[in-house]
Order: structure tokens, then C-alpha cells, then sequence
């Protein structure tokens, strides 16, 4: 017996499999006519601080659900449990090692538990992470980013993946503007040459800046027809 | 490090593809504008790869470059870096053509020339 070398082509890319299982949420998905938003960022920015304050607005409005993404814990969904909306929470650390991201399969694991027939709106809150979440497409109807200005104005240039997927980007703790060095028009600047014209809206969940146009910018979208 | 996530799916594409041979190289093409590192994802690779009939292969890594076409005037430059411009007008609103790829291209297996399982 002797063992020859063989050379094989595949030409499969690395992430298919994650993106038809992300076409398979998708469709279910759009069978219950539910629009789905994917909210990255990086940790601490603020998502869930903005969705209490979008929970708040949108109730009686809009039928919203959550799923939330997190290494480990269910402390954001706790916060959010007040709210009386669907909501699951999928923790990342049983997958491998902890992942830093949610993938399509991770969010078809907590479907299940959601009673989409019943939800216009589906916001996917991903892990707090500036790199990995952009990579991975869940299903999402669109990517709506929450960038805190307490990051500082350069991070578009350094992580620029995540910047150029976004369809919105909410500006947050605009509140904060005057107590800090950040220089605003620098950091539009620098989204605009990577994302250029994305939407972009400055918020504020403490003060409540924003919140309204953000809400009417998921309503026009998550409404149903 | 979601290099361990896509250091597991090419471990899982290659041992498809294997179909029970022994991987020996594994060869990869990466876009310039990928957020992979590449020493996280040999180290990720060789990790996921253990226990496996792609244990022990080289993960050969093989940059495209990028390039975009300016939709301001046209123009098709080469892209090295972050904001993406184009090189003749330096306008900032490009699509990209190449540059975002990962791909599993092919592998080099070895086969038992006259084992029964061999093909």
C-alpha cells in the first residue's frame, strides 16, 4: 500500500453554512411578518438602556420582541422583563468557549420560544463587541448600531467592518457632549468616509434625545401593512 | 476571536470534503478587507483540528487584494486601507468588487492508493 497526495477544489466559502441558516430564519421570519432588527455594538454603549427606552414608547404601538445575545448571564433580560414583551435570552458560553458573537444558529435556537405570528418587530440585541457580530449574518431585516460618544471619534476607521454594515447608526449618551473632548463633526466625518450617508441619529436614553425619531424610523419599517 | 468560529467551519468543510482522507493542506483565500487575523486563526485552526482527519494540516492563507470602482467617476483603484477612496478622483463612495472573500479554495489529501475506502 502506498498513499498518494491528490489535490481537491472545493471553493465553498467559510461562512455558507452560517448564511443559509441565516436565510432560513429570514424566512421564517418574513412568514410571520415579522421585521427583524440585528443591534450591535460595542459593550457598554447602551442598547439595552435603548430598547427600555423604545419598549417604553412603542408599547401599544408596536408589537416588539426581544431576543437577547450575552456571553453569559441574563441580567439584560431581567431589565427588560418589566416590559411584559417576548423576549428569550440566548447565552453564547455553552457554544465554543463562549462565542462573541451571535450566529445565525445561535438565534434559531431561541425562535422557538418566540411567538413571532404575534410580533411585528424583533430586535436581536448581539453581544457587545465592535469585530465579531458584523461577520455574522442571523437573518436580520437590517443592522442598526449604537456607538456611544464616550468610544472616542477614530473607531469607524479602526473597526470598520461593523460601520459599513450598519443601515443606522444611533449615536448615543448624546447627553454627555459637553462634559466630554469628544469633537462630533469628526467622528461624522469619519463614518461618513467608511458608511458614506448612513443614517445617523443622535440619542440620548437618559435624556430621552432621539428616541422619538428612532422609534418612528422601526415604526415606518415594523408597522404592520 | 471569532477566528475560533471560522477556524471551525473550515475544519468542518475540509473534513467533508475529505470525505474519511487525510487532509494534509488546507488552502484559503482571505480578502484584504476581512477582519481576520490571520496568526489568531492558524492558532484557532490547529486547535479546532484536533481529533480530526484534518489534524495536523498546514493552513495556507492566501490574501486577494481589494479593489473598488468609484461610483462617483468610475474609476476601478486598488484599496489598501481604511476609509476606502478612490485612487483617481478620491471620492469615498466605492462598491467594493474584491477584497471581501473567504473561501475554502481546495486541499491537498493523501489517499491510500489501494486501500478499499480509497477514491
Amino acid at each position: 500500500m502506498h498513499r498518494t497526495a491528490v489535490k481537491q477544489v472545493v471553493m465553498e466559502g467559510v461562512l455558507d453554512a452560517n448564511d443559509a441558516l441565516a436565510q432560513a430564519n429570514r424566512a421564517q421570519f418574513d412568514a410571520a411578518g415579522t421585521y427583524v432588527v440585528n443591534m450591535m455594538s460595542s459593550p457598554g454603549a447602551g442598547k439595552t438602556a435603548l430598547l427600555e427606552r423604545t419598549l417604553e414608547r412603542l408599547h401599544g404601538k408596536l408589537r416588539l420582541g426581544v431576543l437577547e445575545g450575552d456571553v453569559q448571564t441574563t441580567l439584560d433580560a431581567d431589565r427588560l422583563s418589566r416590559f411584559h414583551v417576548p423576549l428569550v435570552q440566548v447565552n453564547t458560553d455553552p457554544g465554543f468557549g463562549g462565542e462573541c458573537h451571535l450566529d445565525a444558529n445561535m438565534v434559531r435556537s431561541g425562535l422557538s420560544e418566540l411567538p413571532l405570528n404575534d410580533m411585528d418587530v424583533l430586535v436581536i440585541e448581539n453581544v457587545g463587541n465592535l469585530v465579531c457580530p458584523a461577520e455574522f449574518k442571523v437573518g436580520e431585516d437590517t443592522r442598526v448600531m449604537v456607538y456611544s460618544i464616550t468610544e472616542g471619534e477614530e473607531k469607524p476607521l479602526k473597526y470598520p467592518l461593523m460601520f459599513r454594515s450598519a443601515d443606522l447608526v444611533l449615536v448615543n449618551k448624546i447627553d454627555l457632549l459637553e462634559h466630554l473632548d469628544f469633537d462630533l463633526e469628526q467622528f461624522l466625518g469619519y463614518l461618513d468616509a467608511v458608511n458614506p450617508g448612513v443614517k445617523r441619529i443622535l440619542t440620548s436614553a437618559r435624556t430621552g434625545q432621539g428616541v422619538d425619531e428612532w422609534c418612528s424610523w422601526l415604526e415606518e419599517r415594523g408597522a404592520p401593512s | 476571536m471569532h477566528e475560533l468560529a471560522i477556524a471551525d467551519s473550515i475544519v468542518q468543510i475540509a473534513g467533508r470534503h475529505a470525505n474519511g482522507r487525510r487532509v494534509t493542506k488546507v488552502q484559503l483565500k482571505v480578502g484584504h478587507l476581512r477582519q481576520v487575523v490571520p496568526s489568531a486563526l492558524a492558532f484557532s485552526f490547529e486547535l479546532v483540528a484536533q481529533g480530526t482527519s484534518v489534524e495536523g494540516a498546514e493552513l495556507e492563507m492566501e490574501e486577494v487584494p481589494a479593489t473598488g470602482s468609484c461610483l462617483g467617476c468610475g474609476a476601478e483603484s486598488r484599496l489598501e486601507m481604511f476609509p476606502l477612496q478612490c485612487g483617481a478622483c478620491g471620492g469615498f463612495d466605492l462598491q467594493v468588487l474584491e477584497g471581501e472573500e473567504l473561501f475554502v479554495e481546495a486541499l491537498e489529501l493523501e489517499e491510500d492508493k489501494d486501500a478499499s475506502h480509497g477514491r
